[in-house]
């Protein structure tokens, strides 16, 4: 695994990365957002406010946050189901996105579709999706449409470790490996498809190795390390937006909830999930290096953090203030 | 009016789409020196070349996959998959994707895309090579779902698919493929949900799609010689479905028959028979609505046997005698 390359100090990489300070302190307030935001959805959920399901990435926001530092914001994003953190990273309204999970007329879908289903089709966020891989092969086509109009944006494909047993998936590599497209594909590897281990259903891991097959070339990285996910993503894109073709990127991670709400967490022991939180977790060690090197005082990211936690309770109150959809629009919106 | 065959016809409508819309592309399995299963896209990959004229890996759910990615981007796909048994290999992408985005995104995704397939028995092609699986496609909400039975309705019908904004399932009898018919040079479109009279009379109405318009067609001409006149009502697409031509038809003729190729259990046959019992025309029926489909069967390979697993001209004109006589 490609991690905290040849153990650089944090400072030479953040500044070798043009990492700026400001930059620096806008990624922790996002990695604080998205994690108060998937506090707040498991606490509403436990409330009963919450009418459908959920899939939260607490412990994954590295990845997300990494993948949009290092990309262009007009880049086009397709995600999986657990993919709240990808939204806000992209700058999602989180108003919007809290009135969609809270099922709200006023939210990115119109409470059509929830927390699986949230897009924003003006900011090239073409959705999540709940079928696991179902997204990939749409990666191929906006990476032929990206060629066929002229544009130098990529197509970012997210997916988990489970959908890298769909079909799809080798198809979809295949043709873009066969085709050069601009696609960065990112496999986020939290250990477990629902319940079951990624080792128990993979052949050979890492699972980005299969890119070899396709003749693309992969990267297995520390995906809870913020400025490796920063770096290596940030030279894949240049890469693909070069017109080299697509780059693999195998993110390792882990979720601290549940696969959703019905889980009761009996495929793994609380010792594993304790162990990531305390020695593994992303913000904290994100956060311990800033304030090692004395980036910021331990008061000035307290004020990122208490941001955060306004950001979502706003979101809140704005969600739940929101109305319901019309009973009377339900065949809206089927055809266009 | 020149006489075309449907496969030109076909060829016709995606030629000029792509010659007057360059977001226009075909993708596929073997579309370009091959031209396609059954030659459809013949001469394409020399006028448009082989960034418009896409041949793909056998994988097709993400050919439609793609086809769904490339629409999200205001491009206009229209995909081939060689036979419409293999949709069942690209469910996902056409049912759970393409189907589901306008909706679930709350209308601000559209999908304008096309997927040409080929459908029916009557080739020797057995039971992965010859279904009629045009109720499955039904069944999804977000999708429309074409069968012209001419070469003029291929044509006008394949251009309003390509200009439409949602995902299109059109699909094409192989049989058909070259049967002639007239169509008319320069542009013009034949709009959905239009039902067509494909025969005016006053005794019966069959509803048929597809092959089955030009059997029953057939029926209905020699019976005219005994004083049977049959109206044939031909939906052009199913969804959606010109039910007002329907009621209007029954409530003159008083009986129904409905002929399609696919098999009958939850067939479309019994779709019809609902709007019909529901509507109007109910109160002018003056026998049962009876249907005449496929058999609930995989399509068999001997010739024999294929031929009895759908309907044939005999069996729709007994069923017509039947009707009209009240002897079932």
């Amino acid at each position: 695994m490609e991690t905290e390359k040849n153990q650089e100090p944090f400072l030479n990489r953040a500044e070798r990365l043009k990492l700026s300070k400001d930059e620096l302190r806008e990624m922790y307030k996002t990695l604080c957002t998205i994690r108060q935001f998937e506090l707040m959805a498991d606490k509403l959920y436990a409330l009963g406010k919450v009418h459908g399901t959920m899939h939260l990435s607490a412990g994954q926001e590295a990845v997300a946050v990494g993948i949009r530092h290092a990309t262009r914001l007009d880049d086009y994003l397709i995600n999986h189901h657990r993919g709240h953190g990808h939204f806000i990273s992209k700058n999602a309204d989180i108003n919007l996105m809290m009135a969609e999970f809270l099922g709200k007329e006023a939210g990115y879908c119109k409470g059509r579709g929830g927390s699986m289903h949230i897009a924003d089709f003006s900011s090239n966020n073409l959705g999540a999706n709940g079928i696991v891989g179902g997204g990939i092969p749409h990666s191929l086509g906006v990476g032929l449409a990206l060629q066929m109009q002229k544009r130098d944006q990529i197509c970012i494909a997210i997916f988990g470790d489970g959908a890298s047993n769909e079909g799809v998936f080798h198809e979809t590599l295949n043709m873009a490996g066969l085709w050069k497209l601009p696609i960065l594909f990112v496999c986020e590897n939290n250990k477990y498809g629902m319940s079951m281990a990624v080792e128990r259903v993979s052949a050979k891991l890492p699972i980005a190795q299969r890119a070899e097959a396709y003749d693309i070339p992969w990267h297995y990285i520390d995906g809870n390390d913020l400025l490796t996910v920063i770096e290596t993503v940030g030279s894949a894109a240049d890469y693909i937006r070069s017109g080299n073709g697509p780059v693999f990127v195998e993110a390792q991670t882990y979720r601290y909830f549940g696969h959703s709400k019905s889980d009761r967490n009996l495929y793994r022991s609380k010792d594993e999930i304790e162990t990531w939180r305390l020695t593994k977790d992303p913000i904290l060690r994100f956060k311990n290096n800033l304030l090692e090197n004395e980036v910021f005082k331990a008061e000035e990211l307290v004020v990122c953090e208490e941001e955060a936690v306004k950001i979502i309770e706003s979101a809140v109150e704005f969600a739940e203030a929101s109305a319901d959809p019309d009973a009377a629009t339900v065949t809206e919106y089927v055809y266009a | 009016m020149p006489e075309i065959t449907y496969a030109e016809a076909i060829r016709s409508a995606l030629w000029e789409e792509m010659k007057r819309d360059e977001r226009v592309f075909i993708i596929g399995e073997d579309i370009g020196r091959y031209g396609g299963a059954f030659g459809v896209t013949t001469g394409m990959l020399d006028e448009f070349g082989d960034k418009r004229i896409i041949e793909t890996p056998i994988s097709e759910p993400s050919i439609i996959g793609a086809a769904v990615g490339a629409a999200l981007l205001g491009m206009r796909p229209v995909a081939e998959i060689m036979f419409m048994d293999f949709v069942l290999l690209s469910l996902d992408q056409i049912g759970n994707q393409a189907a589901k985005m306008h909706y679930m995104f709350g209308g601000k995704a559209t999908v304008p895309l096309v997927v040409r397939m080929p459908s029916g028995s009557g080739t020797g092609a057995a039971a992965q090579h010859s279904q009629s699986l045009e109720t499955l496609l039904m069944h999804l909400p977000g999708l429309k779902v074409v069968t012209p039975s001419t070469p003029y309705e291929a044509k006008g019908l394949l251009r309003t698919a390509i200009h439409d904004l949602n995902p299109v399932c059109f699909i094409e009898h192989k049989l058909l493929y070259k049967t002639k018919g007239e169509v008319p040079e320069g542009d013009y479109q034949i709009p959905f949900g239009v039902a067509d009279i494909k025969r005016a009379g006053k005794d019966l109405t069959i509803v048929a799609n597809g092959i089955m318009v030009h059997k029953a067609l057939a029926v209905a001409n020699r019976l005219a010689d005994e004083g049977i006149d049959v109206e044939i009502i031909d939906p052009r697409t199913l969804v959606p479905l010109d039910t007002e031509a329907i009621i209007n038809s029954v409530s003159k003729t008083g009986k129904l028959l409905i002929v399609h190729e696919a098999c009958e259990t939850a067939g479309w046959a019994g779709e019809i028979m609902a709007v019909v019992s529901s509507s109007r025309a109910f109160d002018y029926l003056d026998a049962p609505m009876r249907r005449l489909t496929g058999k609930n069967v995989p399509i068999p390979y001997n010739r024999v046997l294929e031929r009895a697993a759908v309907p044939q001209e005999e069996d729709i004109e007994r069923e017509i005698r039947a009707i009209v006589k009240g002897v079932y």
